[in-house]
């Protein structure tokens, strides 16, 4: 193949490869957004409670991390289907992904709410706040600002993540170029495109969360608290 | 729990995949973090690039384009095990190079500037004095490091590896049981990394720095 | 004496095993300033915690203007609006502006509109001297306009009683004294101030009283004279003594090495 014919390969699977691409960020922001929905309540459990309600909330975390997003994924597709519940690809395919954020991202937070100084509630509680005023007003603010570096990393490995969904042929970004090289055998130009809209997507992410986390800057609420390396 | 003594047997290959793409990670993560600290404007900028270009792929994309690289080019017998290694640790050693990166800027330059002051050559310096500071604060990254490789792991199966996975489908398809089995590996790679944390936890522990 | 406008009776507190607090009794008379002085760990902040129940005795009980805080019955939020408190590390609300800082509590306890509790709270600034630094975080402010902000942060609630914790001591000594100056003013404007402050020069010149504490109880109390002059205890003599020594007749530090 020559350089041209190989640049017209790459342009003709573009379209192709970019209706997979919004299957990703279609998923990777339903993941992200269901899974901070639920981090946060888990977030809550895990720092304010004891005993019955929070080791559930702790066991989820533990196993989520604790295991590969593979395996969740096909618990969710292989396994539900056996106790009657029959869910289609995507629809499997956002829980896993939204449970598995939840996980990480429940961390997050909750190491964001510790690292708020006691003082900080106690300067709320002698105002006269009541102790859930004082959570949503004063904790709550500060800990989502901490935990904002450590969502960024989140937000780009959920993108590059997203495509373990592959293996139950979810037709996102990867799955499309895997169809493509099965039917053409042009890896590597497929491969290559693949790639490439990764890098610029993952980079476009990180400029915008840089943007994010300068717009929403505040003095002395710099240092976050360290997320999953992405 | 028959299906968890079905499956074991795959940790063994597990366990080679991810400590071998660790231990490739290793030394070539370290290499690449030495060369950004103190490397020329050309390979600064080279180690960054790769990092940058492999830290923004997602795995999966990595264990095919090596398996198909091995594949066609025959490289190491065209063996599934050796593309599934080339593919984790090239991944491994971005992220590395990061860790390491960082726990050797976090040392500042005045370790550097006292050893080179005593006569010390920089490499003699680095391997005497930056390195053995470096590596030990860069434990519990480290650790968070070896854990997701050994989650990872289960991505190779995507290209025919028989690892703790693989083996799962496998015994699954023989069962029907799909729920059973992919529960069984689930524990033990909640074991594993369990496992590999208290373990690293251990070792953090043991080489702490006392300043 | 008037009629006491806070009454602490017979506080006990203790953590496991250590008894910090062992049977603490006083009164404060409206517009009266008690300073509390004491050896770190006796309790002192403990006490002071224990005014506006941040802190909840295991025994003994505080009246605020002839109501008992300590019945369950009694809405201890309520009450803590009429008590402000002022930290040794300022607590300011990391996340928001000074003026940010004095409105939340107006509008989320006070149930003021936006519009009223901003007016509200640049006027506190202004007493304050802040009124040009409202807009800034905390972090962009040095540690004693930090601590007047929350000075007036606690102002704006209309408090009956204030409560200082070692306001100044924190402070770099050069800042000490613009905090210093903003108490005073509030002292001498009628606040009933209870201050635990081991600034000598201010207790001398603004304290009613002065009680010391050692070890969980009060083992002297009485007007400034008399303390400074010709206490009692020789344990108040001692500890004064050594106070002197590290800070000088006037508060000033005569060291640099901060007590924390
Ligand atoms: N929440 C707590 N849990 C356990 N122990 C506590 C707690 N708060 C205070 N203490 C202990 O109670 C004792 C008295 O503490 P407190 O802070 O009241 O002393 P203080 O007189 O204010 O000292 P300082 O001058 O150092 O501020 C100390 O020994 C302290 O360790
Ligand atoms: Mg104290």
């Amino acid at each position: 193949m020559t350089l041209t014919e190989t640049l017209r390969f790459m342009w003709d699977i573009l379209p192709e490869l970019l209706q997979g691409l919004e299957v990703t960020i279609q998923l990777t922001a339903m993941s992200l957004a269901g899974g901070f929905v639920l981090a946060v309540p888990v977030a809550l459990v895990r720092t304010y409670t004891r005993g019955p309600l929070n080791w559930p909330a702790t066991a989820f975390v533990e196993l989520f991390r604790g295991t590969p997003l593979l395996v969740q994924l096909y618990v969710v597709y292989y396994g539900l289907p056996e106790l009657g519940f029959v869910l289609d690809r995507l629809l499997s395919a956002w829980i896993a992904l939204f449970l598995n954020s939840a996980a990480y991202q429940s961390e997050y937070i909750r190491g964001a709410i510790q690292s708020v100084s006691r003082g900080q509630l106690l300067a709320a509680r002698a105002l006269g706040m009541r102790s859930l005023t004082a959570f949503r007003w004063v904790v709550l603010p500060q800990a989502l600002r901490l935990a904002l570096p450590s969502w960024s990393n989140e937000v780009a490995y959920m993108v590059k993540y997203v495509s373990v969904v592959y293996m139950i042929a979810v037709g996102e970004l990867f799955t499309r170029g895997q169809l493509i090289i099965t039917r053409t055998w042009k890896v590597g130009p497929t491969l290559f495109t693949v790639a490439l809209i990764y890098i610029l997507v993952v980079y476009a992410v990180t400029k915008v969360m840089d943007h994010v986390e300068r717009r929403f800057r505040i003095p002395g609420l710099e240092t976050g608290v360290e997320g999953r390396e992405a | 729990m028959r299906c968890v003594v079905y499956i074991l047997p795959a940790a063994k290959l597990t366990l080679l995949v991810t400590v071998m793409s660790l231990a490739m990670g290793f030394v070539l993560g370290m290499l690449l973090a030495v060369a950004r600290v103190y490397g020329g404007p050309v390979l600064r900028f080279a180690a960054a690039s790769y990092s940058r270009v492999v830290r923004s792929l997602p795995t999966l994309v990595m264990v095919f384009a090596l398996y198909y690289v091995v594949l066609m080019t025959d490289f190491l017998g065209g063996s599934r095990l050796a593309s599934a290694v080339l593919a984790l640790g090239a991944c491994s050693t971005a992220y590395q190079s990061e860790i390491f990166r960082g726990a050797i800027q976090s040392l500042g330059s005045g370790q550097m500037l006292a050893a080179r002051s005593l006569g010390m050559s920089r490499p003699v310096a680095l391997r005497n004095v930056i390195l053995p500071q470096a590596v030990r604060l860069a434990i519990p990254a480290w650790s968070n490091e070896a854990a997701i490789v050994l989650k990872d792991s289960s991505l190779v199966s995507a290209v025919g590896t028989v690892e703790l996975f693989r083996r799962a489908e496998h015994v699954a398809a023989a069962t029907h049981d799909w729920l059973t089995a992919f529960l069984a590996v689930g524990l033990i790679y909640f074991c594993l990394t369990f496992l590999t944390n208290r373990g690293l936890d251990w070792v953090e522990r043991r080489y702490r720095l006392k300043v | 004496m008037a009629e006491p406008i806070l009454r602490i009776e017979d506080i006990h507190k203790a953590y496991g095993k250590t008894k910090v607090l062992r049977g603490v009794s006083f009164d404060v008379a409206p517009g009266e300033v008690v300073v509390i002085i004491g050896p770190s760990g006796t309790g002192k902040s403990t006490l002071l915690r224990c005014v506006n129940l941040l802190t909840v005795p295991d025994r003994g009980r505080v009246w605020l203007e002839g109501v008992e805080l300590t019945d369950k019955a009694v809405d201890i939020n309520k009450a803590r609006e009429k008590i402000g408190m002022v930290f040794q590390e300022f607590n300011l609300f990391t996340h928001l502006t000074a003026v940010q800082n004095v409105m939340l509590a107006l509008t989320k306890v006070k149930g003021m509109k936006t519009a009223e509790a901003r007016a509200r709270a640049e006027r506190e600034l202004e007493k304050v001297g802040l009124a040009d630094k409202a807009d800034l975080y905390p972090a962009e402010l040095s540690g004693g306009q930090k601590q007047r902000v929350a000075i007036a942060r606690a102002l704006a609630m209309n408090p009956k009683v204030m409560l200082f914790d070692e306001p100044t001591s924190a402070l770099d000594p050069e800042l000490i004294g613009e905090v210093l100056e903003v108490m005073q003013a509030l002292a001498s404007q009628g606040m009933t101030m209870l201050v635990v402050s081991h600034e000598l020069g201010f207790a001398r010149e603004v304290a009613d009283r002065i009680i010391f504490l050692e070890d969980g109880v009060i083992a002297e109390e009485g007007p400034p004279e008399q303390l400074f002059v010709n206490p009692r205890n020789p344990r108040t003599r001692e500890f004064l003594y050594k106070l002197t020594e590290l800070y000088g007749e006037h508060g000033e530090p005569k060291s640099r090495g901060r007590e924390r």
